[in-house]
Order: C-alpha cells, then sequence, then structure tokens
C-alpha cells in the first residue's frame, strides 16, 4: 500500500556549498546471520556478492550493505521490500538467519557537491578523504546514529532513524550554510 | 610613552587604518597588528587593574601568555570578557573596554588594597574573614566579591548571534606550532609520505625567527618561512591552518584544536569558532618557548615587559614601549631586543646583566652599538606610579638596601630566560626533566606519554624541546621518527644547519637582587594576574606548605585565565628555595588542557537550537502539533499530554478525553512504544531469561504481558509479547525504555550468551501504532474491512496481520485502559493516513484522540501499574503484587537470585495498594503516609507513598495508588498522608482496581 506511505520530510531540500536533500521512500532489508551462509540467498535475491567490510555491492536497483560481522542492509526500491523480505526468508528458512523490513523505520538523506565530506565531517567522527565510491560508515551525526555510504562522484547518501528526520535535516542544512566551508577535503 | 615608530613594522598594513574603541575613547591602529600593538601605539600604557591590589596594569607580552592586558570585547549580545589585547587582531569597530576598576581605569578607589599589602597576603581568604561568622555572608563577601575578579560575565539575557562549529579531521602526524620547528617538521614528515596536519595559533607562519633575524640556509628566516609555506602548500599530503590552537592532546592521538575562524571579521557568514577534533597517529609538538620574567621590586608596573616582546613590537608592529627602554637580563638573548631598539632609534641607557661577565657574540654587537652593558647587576627597584619613571641599580649579589645607579626611563626589558611550551606534552602525562644547563623544564624523551601500544605518540621538536639552538634538525628529526612511527618510509631531506649565532650560558636569577630585602620582594610580583608576590610564596611555605600543588591553591599562583605561563617556574623556584631543596624535587603543577581558554560556544557546536538535542517525532506528529497538542517529554519524544481545545484547561481537556475513550472511541499514538524482534532457534529460552513469566510455551498468534527485571530483581521494564512464529517473538516495551531494553538485550547476547542461536531487530521506528480504544473500537475497524476483527476470531490477547482497509496491518487485541482495545500497527509511512483515516471513519463513532495523561488515567482506574511511577529502581514485582507474573517453574531469568535476597523477602516492605482520600480530593505526587510517631533521627515516620495520584473523570473523584507497609493486609484501614505544612489527609487503603474489576468490558 505504498501509495499511502510517505517519507519522513517529503521534499525537503537546502541549498548551501552543498545540496542536502531528503530522498523519499527507500527500501531497506536487515538480514543478519552468519554473512557466508547468507551468500547464495542474498546473490540470488539480489544480483550482488557479499559486500566487504564497510563496502556496499551494488547491481541494478538493488545494492547490499555491510553492517557489522553478522549484518547486512540490503537497498531496494520501496516497493519491492515487502516482497524481497519475504522471499529471501523463505530462502533462509532453516538456517539461523533473520530478515526483517525496516524501510519505514528510516530516513534517507543525500548529500551532493564537491565539499559533501567537508560538510559531513563536521557532524561525524569519520575520515571522509579516505572514503571512495562504495565505501560505508556506521557513525553518528552529531547526537544520532547514521550510516553514510559514497553512493556516487561528489555524492553521499546518509541513513538515520526516521524519528530524528527533522533534526538531521536541520544538522546538515546547518553543516552546509554557505560561508562556513572548512576546506579540509575539498 | 609608548607610540608608533616611524619606519618599519613587518606585518602592518600602514595603508590601511583600522579604527578602533578604548573605554569608549576613538583610537586608530593599523590593519595586520593585534589590539595590543594598536594601543602602545597610541600611547596607551594602562590596560587594567590588578586582581587584588587594584594595581595598574600594562601589558608585559606579546602572546597567549599574556596575564594582564585583559579586556572586554565586544558589546551586548558579543561581549566577551577577559580577552587578551596580545591575541585579538584588531579590526574596524571594534570595541574593548577594562575590566576589575571602580569607578574608572585612571582613579581606581579600590588601589587602596595596594597601600595595605599584608592585608591580602597568601592565604588572607582562609585567615582573615574567619570572625565573626556572620560577617561573611554580610560583609566580606559582598566587599570582597566587589573589588576581586576579572571581568564581568555577560548580561543574563544576551544571546550569543555567532555560529560555531566542530570538525572531526585525521592524519598521521600532527604538527602544532608554525614556528621554524614546526614548518621543518612538517615538511620532513610530509617528505617521508605521511599525511600531515599543521597548526599555528597566529596568523603568521614563522614564529620568532623573523623577529629574532636569524639566518637558514643563507637566506633570512622571512624568505625561508615563506619559501617553506609554499612548498607545504604544494603537497597533497599537508593541511595548513593559521589560528588554530592546539588545545588539549589526549588519549589514543586525540587532540582538540581551536581555530579562531572570524573573531578578526565578526558578523560575517563564517562561523566565529572551530573546534578541531583531530585523530592523530602521532603528534609533533613544536610550540616554541616562553620567556620568564624577573622577579625585581615593581616589576609589575605598566612600561615592564619581556624582552621578546619589546622586540616583537618594535621590528612586527613597529611600536616602542617607551622613548627609553632599560633591559635587564640573566642571558644572552636579551641583548637581541637592545640592539633592535637601538636600530628603532630607541633610547637603552644600559643593558643591566645579572652575569658576572657577559661576553658572547650578541653581547658584543651591542657593545659595539654602543649600548652600556652593567654586569653583576640587577635592578633593585623600578619607580613610579601608572608608568615606569625610572630604575635603581644594585649589586645582584647584596640586600638591595641602596641603589648604585640610577636610570631615567619609561620602559623596562626584562629576560629572566625561557621555558619550553611543554603543556601539550604533559597533558597526556608526558615527563619532564630539569635541564641544569639552561634552568628549565624539559620533555624528557624516555618518558612520553603512551598510547594503546605502549610507545609514546606525542614528541616534541625546536624550542619547545629545549632544544634552543639547533632547532631545525631537532624538529627533522622528530618529524621522521613520528612518520616512521605511522607507517611512512619515504626520505626526507636534512635541513641545512641552522646558523643561530653562540649563546654563552645563562644564570639563573630567581630574585633580583639575590639576597633581597623583604620591603622588596613584598614588590617582587610573581603571578601578575593573581597579585601572588615572592614573599607569599615564601610565606606559604614557612606555613608548612610543602606541595606545590598545595601552594598554588593557597597562594592562588598559576591560577584562573593564564594558568601561570609567565609565573609557575619563577614561583616554584622561590618555594624550593624556601623549602631548601632542589627545583625538580618541587616540580611543576599539572599541565591541563585547554592551552589558552576556549569558547563555550566552540565546545557546544552544533548544539544549539533546534539542534540542540534530537527531538525523535512520531509518523504522526504533525497532526499532533497542528491539533491543540500540549506536549510533555517522554525520553526525547514529545508526546502529547493532551490536546487542547479552545476555553480548554489540561484538566478540562484530559477529562473529555478519558470520558470519550470509556464511552465512544479514543485513538492513542503509540508508535513510540519500543518493537523489538527475538529471533532465532534459542529464541524462546532468551525469551524465558528476559521476563520473569514463562514465555516460550507462549503460541504463535497470543499475546502476553510480561516483566522484565535487571539482575538485582528490580522492575525495569514491562510490556505485551507477540509471538510471531516458532522462532519469532515480538517484544513491546515502554516508549522511554526501548533503546535500552535493546541494549541490554545485545550485551547479554554479545557478552554473556554469546553462542545462544538470537538475533534482535529494533523495529521501533518500522511501525506506526494506533491504540483504538472504547466501546465503539471494534465498530470503527470494521468499517474499514479487510480483516476479521470480531470477538470470535480476534479474541483478547490474540494478534492478526494482513489488510485492513488497504493498509498493511497488524492488529493486537491487547487493553491497557480497560476497555475493548485493539492496537493497530501498520509500517510507519502509512501512519498519517491510517491516523487521518480512523478519524474520518470513526467521526459519528465520536472518535477522539487522547493524550499520555489520559493514557494514565485510564490505566491507574484499572489499577495497570506504570514503570516509573510504581517502580523507580528499588521496587521488585512482588512489591506490586505481581507475583502471578513471576514463573516458579524456570530455573532461572534475570533477577530471579537478586529477588530472593533476604531485604527482599523481608514481610516489611511496603506494597501496592489503591489509596482514596475520605473526602474525595486528589492526593499530591509522592505524598508520605506518616505514622505520628518519629524515627531514631527525629524525623517523622513514614509508612507509604503515593506513586501515582489523578482526578478519575470516570468515578468523579481523586484516585490513587501508592506503596504502604504491609498494604494488602491492611485493607479498609484509614492513614495520614501529609500534605502541604502540617496538612494531613485522611486516606483509606482500598483494591488498586477501580474499574470493572472482572474484566469485562475488555472481554467484549
Amino acid at each position: 500500500m505504498s501509495e499511502l506511505a510517505q517519507s519522513a520530510l517529503p521534499g525537503a531540500a537546502y541549498e548551501g556549498f552543498v545540496t542536502v536533500a531528503e530522498a523519499g521512500l527507500r527500501g531497506m532489508i536487515t538480514v543478519r546471520g552468519d554473512l557466508a551462509g547468507l551468500a547464495g540467498a542474498v546473490k540470488d535475491a539480489t544480483g550482488c556478492a557479499i559486500p566487504a567490510q564497510r563496502r556496499v555491492e551494488q547491481a541494478g536497483a538493488k545494492a547490499v550493505a555491510w553492517m557489522s560481522p553478522d549484518e547486512l542492509l540490503i537497498l531496494c526500491d520501496y516497493a519491492d521490500a515487502p516482497a524481497l523480505t519475504a522471499s529471501l526468508a523463505t530462502a533462509l528458512s532453516g538456517q539461523f538467519a533473520t530478515v526483517a523490513n525496516v524501510s519505514d523505520a528510516r530516513a534517507v538523506f543525500t548529500v551532493t557537491g564537491a565539499q559533501a565530506g567537508d560538510a559531513l565531517a563536521k557532524l561525524c567522527p569519520v575520515d571522509f578523504g579516505a572514503m571512495t565510491t562504495g565505501d560505508i560508515r556506521r557513525t553518528r551525526a552529531a547526537q544520532v546514529a547514521a550510516a553514510i555510504w559514497v553512493s556516487g562522484e561528489g555524492e553521499m547518501t546518509l541513513v538515520c532513524f526516521r524519528s530524528v528526520a527533522q533534526y538531521m535535516f536541520d544538522l546538515l542544512s546547518r553543516a552546509a550554510q554557505p560561508g562556513s566551508e572548512p576546506k579540509l577535503y575539498a | 610613552m609608548s607610540h608608533r615608530l616611524a619606519t618599519g613594522g613587518r606585518l602592518i598594513d600602514r595603508a590601511r587604518d583600522v579604527k578602533f574603541t578604548f573605554n569608549g575613547k576613538h583610537m586608530t591602529g593599523f590593519a595586520g597588528e593585534t589590539l595590543a600593538a594598536s594601543l602602545l601605539a597610541n600611547g596607551q600604557t594602562l590596560l587594567g587593574r590588578s586582581f587584588k591590589y587594584h594595581r595598574p596594569r600594562g601589558v608585559v607580552a606579546s602572546g597567549a601568555e599574556e596575564p594582564n592586558a585583559l579586556v572586554g570585547l565586544g558589546k551586548g549580545d558579543r561581549y566577551e570578557p577577559n580577552q587578551r589585547v596580545t591575541t585579538t587582531e584588531v579590526f574596524d569597530g571594534l570595541s574593548a573596554e577594562t575590566q576589575n576598576h571602580w569607578p574608572s581605569l585612571e582613579y581606581d578607589l579600590l588601589a587602596v588594597n595596594s597601600l595595605v599589602p599584608q592585608f591580602l597576603t597568601a592565604g588572607f581568604y582562609y585567615k582573615t574573614f574567619l570572625r565573626p561568622r556572620a560577617f561573611w555572608k554580610h560583609v566580606y563577601e559582598p566587599i570582597i566579591r566587589k573589588s576581586a575578579g576579572l571581568g564581568k560575565a555577560p548580561a543574563h539575557d544576551a544571546r550569543d548571534p555567532d555560529r560555531y562549529e566542530q570538525l572531526y579531521a585525521f592524519c598521521d602526524v600532527l604538527v602544532i606550532g608554525g614556528g621554524i620547528a614546526g614548518l621543518q617538521a612538517a615538511l620532513s614528515a610530509a617528505e617521508a609520505g605521511a599525511r600531515v596536519a599543521l597548526w599555528e595559533q597566529t596568523v603568521h607562519w614563522g614564529g620568532r625567527a623573523p623577529v629574532d633575524g636569524v639566518t637558514i640556509d643563507g637566506q633570512d628566516a622571512d624568505a625561508w618561512v615563506k619559501a617553506t609555506v609554499a612548498k607545504l602548500e604544494s603537497m597533497d599530503n599537508v593541511h595548513l591552518r593559521l589560528r588554530c590552537m592546539g588545545a588539549g592532546v589526549h588519549d589514543h592521538g586525540y587532540v582538540l584544536g581551536y581555530e579562531r575562524v572570524s573573531d578578526h571579521a565578526p558578523g560575517t557568514d563564517a562561523p566565529r569558532h572551530r573546534l578541531w577534533r583531530m585523530r592523530a597517529g602521532q603528534i609533533v609538538t613544536a610550540t616554541g618557548a616562553i620567556e620568564r620574567p624577573l622577579s625585581f621590586a615593581g616589576n609589575d608596573l605598566p612600561g615592564v615587559m619581556l624582552a621578546s616582546a619589546v622586540r616583537d613590537y618594535v621590528v612586527n608592529y613597529a611600536v616602542a614601549p617607551g622613548q627609553s627602554v632599560v633591559v635587564v637580563t640573566n642571558n644572552d638573548d636579551a641583548y637581541r631586543t637592545a640592539i633592535a631598539l637601538r636600530r628603532a632609534g630607541v633610547g637603552v641607557p644600559a643593558v643591566v646583566d645579572a652575569r658576572a661577565e657577559a661576553n658572547g657574540p650578541l653581547v658584543a654587537e651591542a657593545r659595539a652599538a654602543g649600548i652600556t652593558v652593567l654586569t653583576g647587576k640587577g635592578i633593585r627597584k623600578v619607580k613610579g606610579s601608572k608608568q615606569v619613571t625610572s630604575v635603581e641599580i644594585c649589586r645582584i649579589d647584596s640586600k638591595g638596601t641602596a641603589f648604585t645607579e640610577k636610570f631615567d626611563c619609561d620602559a623596562v626589558a626584562m629576560s629572566g630566560g625561557w621555558s619550553p611550551v611543554v603543556h601539550l606534552w604533559s597533558h597526556c602525562g608526558g615527563k619532564l626533566l630539569w635541564d641544569e644547563a639552561n634552568h628549565f623544564f624539559r620533555p624528557d624523551a624516555a618518558r612520553p606519554p603512551l598510547g594503546t601500544d605502549g610507545a609514546g605518540f606525542v614528541t616534541v621538536c625546536g624550542s619547545a624541546n629545549g632544544d634552543m639552538g639547533a632547532v631545525l634538525s631537532s624538529a627533522h628529526e622528530a618529524a621522521l621518527a613520528a612518520a616512521r612511527a605511522t607507517g611512512a618510509t619515504g626520505n626526507a631531506t636534512a635541513p641545512s644547519a641552522d646558523s643561530a649565532p653562540d649563546m654563552a650560558p645563562m644564570d639563573a636569577v630567581w630574585m633580583m637582587p639575590r639576597n633581597a630585602e623583604y620591603e622588596l620582594r613584598m614588590k617582587m610580583w610573581l603571578d601578575f594576574q593573581n597579585d601572588v608576590k615572592v614573599a607569599d610564596v615564601q610565606l606559604a611555605a614557612r606555613e608548612g606548605y610543602q606541595s606545590v600543588e598545595h601552594t598554588k591553591r593557597y597562594t592562588t599562583l598559576g591560577m584562573a585565565t593564564d594558568q601561570g605561563k609567565l609565573s609557575n617556574i619563577n614561583g616554584l623556584a622561590i618555594l624550593s628555595d624556601a623549602l631548601g631543596q632542589p627545583i625538580p624535587a618541587t616540580g611543576t603543577t599539572t599541565f591541563r588542557p585547554p592551552y589558552t581558554p576556549i569558547s563555550i560556544g566552540a565546545i557546544a557546536g552544533e548544539a544549539t537550537g533546534s539542534t540542540f538535542q534530537p527531538l525523535r517525532r512520531s509518523p504522526i506528529q504533525d497532526w499532533h502539533d497542528s491539533n491543540g497538542s500540549d506536549p510533555e517529554p517522554v525520553g526525547q519524544w514529545r508526546r502529547p499530554y493532551t490536546y487542547l481545545r479552545a476555553g480548554e484547561d489540561r484538566h478540562a481537556s484530559v477529562n473529555r478525553e478519558v470520558a470519550n475513550a470509556r464511552t465512544n472511541t479514543g485513538l492513542l499514538d503509540a508508535s513510540t512504544l519500543g518493537k523489538i524482534l527475538v529471533q532465532g532457534p534459542d529464541a524462546g529460552r532468551f525469551m524465558d531469561m528476559f521476563y520473569t513469566n514463562m514465555m516460550s510455551n507462549l503460541k504463535p498468534g497470543k499475546c502476553r504481558y510480561g516483566l522484565m527485571c535487571n539482575e538485582n530483581g528490580f522492575l525495569m521494564d514491562d510490556g505485551v509479547v507477540a509471538r510471531l512464529s516458532d522462532d519469532a517473538f515480538l517484544v513491546h516495551t515502554t516508549s522511554g525504555g526501548a533503546d535500552h531494553v535493546h541494549g541490554w538485550m545485545e550485551d547479554w547476547l554479545q557478552c554473556e550468551w554469546w553462542d545462544w542461536k538470537v538475533h534482535t531487530v529494533n523495529l521501533t521506528e518500522q511501525f506506526a501504532q494506533i491504540a483504538v480504544v472504547g466501546p465503539k473500537a471494534r465498530q470503527l475497524l470494521e468499517r474499514f474491512g479487510g480483516m476479521d476483527v470480531s470477538a470470535d476470531t480476534l479474541k483478547f490477547m490474540e494478534w492478526s496481520e494482513g489488510k485492513l482497509g488497504g493498509f498493511d496491518a497488524r492488529v493486537f487485541r491487547i487493553s491497557f485502559s480497560g476497555e475493548l482495545s485493539f492496537e493497530v500497527a501498520v509500517p510507519a509511512g502509512q501512519g498519517r493516513a491510517f491516523w487521518d483515516k480512523l478519524l474520518a471513519e470513526g467521526a459519528d463513532l465520536g472518535v477522539m484522540p487522547y493524550g499520555t495523561e489520559a493514557l494514565h488515567i485510564l490505566r491507574a482506574e484499572k489499577g495497570f501499574i506504570m514503570i516509573g511511577d510504581e517502580t523507580d529502581g528499588t521496587v521488585i514485582p512482588q512489591d506490586l503484587n505481581l507475583n502471578w507474573a513471576i514463573s516458579k517453574k524456570k530455573d532461572d531469568f534475570l533477577g530471579k537470585r537478586g529477588m530472593e535476597r533476604e531485604a527482599m523477602i523481608h514481610p516489611d516492605r511496603w506494597k501496592l495498594v489503591g489509596l482514596e482520600t475520605l473526602d474525595g480530593s486528589v492526593l499530591p505526587h509522592g505524598a508520605l503516609a506518616v505514622t505520628g510517631g518519629k524515627t531514631a533521627n527525629k524525623q517523622a515516620e513514614t509508612e507509604g507513598r503515593v506513586t501515582s495520584t489523578y482526578y478519575s473523570a470516570t468515578l468523579k473523584r481523586g484516585i490513587a495508588m501508592g506503596l504502604v507497609r504491609y498494604g494488602p493486609d491492611r485493607m479498609g484501614e484509614v492513614l495520614e498522608f501529609a500534605g502541604t505544612g502540617d496538612a494531613r489527609i485522611k486516606v483509606r487503603i482500598v483494591d488498586p482496581v477501580l474499574y470493572d474489576k472482572e474484566g469485562a468490558k475488555q472481554n467484549v
């Protein structure tokens, strides 16, 4: 019933020295278990191999992010998440593995521009200079948890809990304010 | 009088005037200089009054070590006290005002303190104001508060309009200090291949070298600095930052940097300050050295300055501190000042050198320039009232009873040698050793601050390391070692030889003259900021103070904003002498971050306004906000306490909501409830350990209420568990407890039961959850269609899932109100649409949202406990008569052993009962039942307390629950509860379940 569904801050955007935008609803599925044991089912469901530590594997509209030694995050279209969750759960039944659709628990933002790392470095204890496309970090932004990956050239995608979307948007907007460029990485 | 020189000034732009005000007086300076330079150029040498004695004070130093010249900067919202004029870049529109005087800087009536300095000697606070006792509060304290102190706090309603931010950064080698040592260190580390960051606290690279006229590699220092900076700027692996002070070194290579981004240009878009949170592999400190004052009588008069500062002002800013400057020293370095003054055309009547002989190259140069050099002499006394007028000279080894020469002058340049800036080395435990030749503490390379690997992570170079001569090679070696420690393997070019002139050894002079009599000693200032004199430290020693830390607190030596940057070494030398022990036996006080004070704004960073703290918003929050929500904090949520309507107060609003839920349909946004998925082959076993009751035998499709205790047996959280499948449970927690419970589960799984096959996933925010409550609740849900929610299909304490009118719903038939009730979970994204639809579909059923207060009243009428009301961390389930929820069949569960301890099974424990006032009034929150007797401590003896108390709109009177000694055995008994003052409220003990005891309403 995704036509009834709304993201946390539909259309929210801020133009600073980088652009901050709420990315709308995204499909997200948490998969926990022995990563090697998950490989077959994950490959079938997404076309992606198990990502290396702190990496994201991508195949078309789907991607798989490394979250911890026993946790993956599958990224997909929002509408596809329930069915994909169900099929993964079926494929993994009998194994010690847990699959949960968490798409609605999250808010997603993109931070775009050459200085995206400079803006985020004000909030996250992450070495953005050491991150390349496809790298992901689980970290915090000021006082809340966040996951950030380099989703493209000059683009970072940030995921946080849905309830703190407004706080996150305010943080990111403030960090992107013109004139406050720290010129650390770019 | 201090004045501007006609030519020179390497850092000023004479073409650009800068206009500012000082105590309301308009003044003009040049762009590129500090406020201190501008003030001196305007002849303003009197810049403040001292802390205790209100003595006139002027600028002593030229940098971060300045103790005296503190002013209040800015006005109104931008006013900031205690700012050092020596580190303030002057800008157009700057406004400065002096501090600690009354009524004015020039005529300070409180300077009377100075006439009777015995009155305020060491420990005066402790000794003087003891008797009579009552005088402290009413007489002494008000007087001291008026007379003592530095700047004023900003106005109570001032709000800082500037922005501040923090920045996380990473590097292999962080070099702190951008003098020639720091520049060389950065270059060497970068050439070796390390990722390097270099911070300089001032706005210029190169430090003292260009002022001192050092030659490097055949070029003058300025040219070398320029070339080296250019080279560093061209390297990809180097990040340079000016106006950025290394504030503190912490464990794990964590360094705080304080960047004053726009102090010099207020009101621009840039943040004012930026706090760097740097994680460095290795730290190289190249923080230089600070010159020491000499202790002679009258050394605190305006016009007496550090010799290095004098030449800074002359060379950098073309400012002379006076027309005629006497130089007094115990070392060769101060001759540079004499030479610089002479070159600038300023009179130098004499250099007074404490040493018996003075023959180094710089001394020779000074003599060749025609400067008179007196050896074996010192200053007996500086004469003058608000400004130096002359100095009296005496033999250094004398008592100073009479002078041998006297010079008229309006300034004195003093040098007592140099102290390496060892602060950053020391912050994390680096040790010091006493350098006998140079009379200073220097870092002991054998005892550095240690990292997790047991190896040092800070290296010191240049004069910060006491390497006064071979600065560049010292820097190169330190940086290369640091780079190697981070894994860099490249080659770095060794620097060409330094070409600093040879220096003859200095002579330690801790007091001038060495055998000075008391009258002189009580006018020799050690700590200018805190008015501590040689005589004070000697008195403290006589009174038994031996530890340098104790002496610091007793005398106030080295306290406040400058933390003794000038005074510490001189003070502990005097203390050592008084105690008859060598200086290293006395040791130093502890060096603590920050190096100089940093702004609170920088520490707060982004945590102001809407980003002060994260406020969690439910998917339905926007509706709440625009429909009268009167919020209350629940964890970081702001849940509606009630939804106020026009003309209603809280009380009326809550009563309306309660009555409606009991008669029509109430809606509660329960999205904040914790929802944790527990799944895996061992999930049942895990649930049995987590809950006090049995959960493993719950059937899929069913719900069960359960209690969670901590290891001590105290009730921690409660909620309804739904079994989703054979291997999966959904745990509902309290709103405030969700994150804690999830963390607690992971703690046990990761640390204790690591081999159990259980996963937990916190799904709290995946679902919007709405309680649909009241006699017409089913009717409302049936209108959605798609799911059978009839009494026969979905029984009490069951759940089912499906499409409810197109919504992806999981419906739990549970009740926390005693009414027929469903909690419907839908994906959070659908939450608002579902809420809107409930309101629309239920309009004719009297659907009405209710807030947390109505929720509380509905549950209290039913005698349901609430975590945080009936529990406070000291309550076990048995106290709440919840024995039925404690399994006797299970071998173990968290808290089982805790609740079997003697104190927990004692019959005297206070237990839950209902409380009913005889007059129907509402009991005060937390009211205590009093017996009328007294305890051993002569306090009123109590036998119970109120845990929940409300006005019941259903029963039309006050209702309450409470914990009472032997409570359940005393049904019907009337107790007295203490009200305000002597008021006593008569209360009958009753059953806590006051509404629908048999549960007929929820079971329809």
